[in-house]
């Protein structure tokens, strides 16, 4: 690997880094203030598995903020670049398509994670934890980072402008991530929708992601790894195949 | 000498607009080449060609041999881009934005030519400030010194003086000009003829997607050269003799008559003596790159005589 794809990483993490209040510190304290007022209105009415209300929803909040922060990362970065122009800077210089490729998903990952250690540092106060199988843990936010980072540059290559980024966000990426079993264990919901909860693989990666701290899902870890890394696969070959043709990149 | 920047039949469309249709040149190493034409001739498509933002339909594009598609990482690494937007990327200030740039092409501790570019485009008192804060011409500055942090023998600029004051325009001259004597190759596009004419060396004119002239700058305007002598007539263009009218280029009630040399200057105004013309105001300019554009530009039906 040369060192076109480090400078391009690297350059992908500060330049989130440089504005860490509002990428790392503002989706910490809106989970935060998720995780205050549900478990207060639910804590002494639900237990979920055996577990109480506010350590079941704890994990949630934290892979549920880092996919959606991995989203936001490569797919404004992209955008932005694009609508400002400033995009031709990692365009002329001898960078290949997978080396960009690269860089801009491992840094969605990394902002990924470290929103999900920022919200687990602010929240893991609030209820008793326990983390069963921390390799599921770290894997599973890894592997829902990079496919968000991934389903971003797909985003962010799409859009001309922010509304339509935006449309994507809001219309695709929001209800994937909040109709996931964040907030409740799909056994609790009516036979059809978990029957479409398991269309979603959003919901694998919360379930695996949640089996790491307590043992216990809604699936087997094996089944939601499965799918998660074919829905990577998915996402990657994808990208990689608008990147090689150079859709709205390269006319 | 050998060939820095080779096209040939390159040609492109944008759905039914034909931006490039069959451009074939040569700039040899070290020249100073100048890329003319109007707006939207092709110039700014061409060099996304060869830059690699853009990819020809048909034809080839090589850089110092290197072919831009399939030998891009060498190719991209022998060529240095100004772009024609004022781009920047706000989160940086100049050393990052140019140490960054470095790093794309495989270059760290770039320092030293870092701050060599920034002392000669008198930017070394902005190298810590951010980006956002610079002005027009600061940014345009910075954008010559990310084209040159790999050291390219091949240096590109896409109408760098749109928009800058005469005084940076200068400095900016004087640099380039210097970077081409050390062995530089430059191809340059811009709007402002006299520029053209004071730089380059060769130059080639664009129309509609192809290469209606193409020669050395003073081959050009000996092609042209000449005089020109302007006419107001008391009675306007409609008072001149037929044969005279043929002959005349009118624009706002001035008539232009395009003269080889001064020797044919004494049987026109004889023309005119006998056709009666009364002549209210009369010039004689010497012919410049502008007459020889217009001219190129204006006379289609020789451009393919012209381009081969």
């Amino acid at each position: 690997m040369t060192s076109g794809f480090v400078t391009l990483l690297y350059k992908e993490v500060l330049r989130f880094w440089k504005v860490s209040f509002q990428t790392v510190g503002a989706p910490v304290l809106t989970a935060l203030l998720y995780l205050m007022i549900f478990s207060h209105v639910l804590e002494s009415h639900v237990q979920v598995n055996g577990v109480p209300y506010g350590a079941f929803l704890i994990p949630g909040l934290v892979i549920m903020s880092a996919l959606q922060n991995a989203f936001a990362n490569s797919s404004s970065s992209l955008i932005q670049s694009k609508v400002t122009g400033s995009v031709v800077f990692v365009l002329l210089p001898p960078i290949s398509y997978v080396e960009f490729f690269l860089a801009y998903v491992v840094a969605a990952m990394l902002r990924g994670v470290m929103v999900g250690v920022g919200v687990l540092a602010v929240t893991i106060w609030f209820a008793p934890l326990t983390f069963v199988a921390p390799h599921w843990i770290l894997l599973f936010i890894a592997l829902g980072g990079a496919i968000m980072g991934t389903l971003g540059m797909i985003a962010g290559i799409w859009a001309d402008k922010f509304d339509q980024l935006a449309g994507f966000q809001n219309f695709l990426i929001m209800p994937l991530t909040m109709l996931s079993g964040v907030f409740y264990s799909i056994h609790s919901l009516p036979e059809f929708w978990q029957v479409v909860s398991r269309f979603n693989p959003v919901f694998y990666m919360i379930d695996g992601f949640r089996f790491g701290f307590f043992g216990a899902s809604d699936v087997a870890p094996e089944f939601s790894l499965a799918v998660v890394t074919a829905s990577f696969v998915l996402a990657s070959a994808a990208t990689l195949a608008l990147l090689r043709s150079g859709y709205k990149l390269r006319s | 000498m050998s060939v820095a920047v080779s096209i040939s039949r390159v040609e492109k469309c944008f759905g039914a607009l034909r931006a490039l249709a069959g451009v074939s040149l040569q700039v040899a190493e070290g020249e100073f080449f100048g890329l003319l034409g109007p707006n939207g001739a092709g110039k700014t498509t061409l060099i996304s060609c060869l830059a690699g933002l853009t990819r020809p339909d048909s034809g080839t594009l090589s850089v110092m041999g290197h072919d831009v598609r399939s030998d891009y990482r060498s190719a991209r690494r022998q060529l240095g881009v100004v772009p024609q937007e004022l781009v920047f990327d706000p989160f940086f200030s100049v050393r990052e934005t140019l140490r960054i740039q470095s790093g794309y092409f495989g270059i760290r501790n770039n320092d030293d030519w870092i701050d060599e570019i920034l002392a000669n485009l008198d930017l070394t008192a902005k190298a810590d400030v951010n980006m956002r804060r610079l002005s027009g011409g600061m940014k345009r500055r910075v954008l010559v010194a990310q084209a040159l942090v790999h050291k390219p023998p091949v240096l590109v600029l896409d109408e760098p003086t749109a928009g800058v004051d005469v005084e940076l325009r200068q400095g900016l001259w004087q640099f380039v000009r210097r970077l081409n004597q050390d062995g530089h190759t430059v191809i340059l596009t811009t709007h402002y003829l006299e520029e053209a004419e004071a730089l380059c060396g060769r130059i080639a004119m664009l129309k509609q997607g192809q290469v209606v002239a193409l020669d050395t700058t003073r081959n050009l305007l000996a092609r042209y050269s000449g005089q020109t002598l302007n006419l107001r007539l008391a009675g306007g263009a409609a008072s001149l003799p037929d044969a005279l009218r043929a002959r005349a280029t009118e624009s706002d009630g001035t008539c232009a008559f395009h003269l080889a040399g001064l020797d044919e200057l004494e049987p026109l105004l004889s023309a005119l003596r006998e056709g009666h013309c009364v002549i209210d105001d009369l010039r004689l300019t010497q012919a410049d790159l502008e007459d020889v554009f217009l001219g190129v530009m204006q006379n289609s039906g020789s451009a393919h005589e012209a381009a081969r």
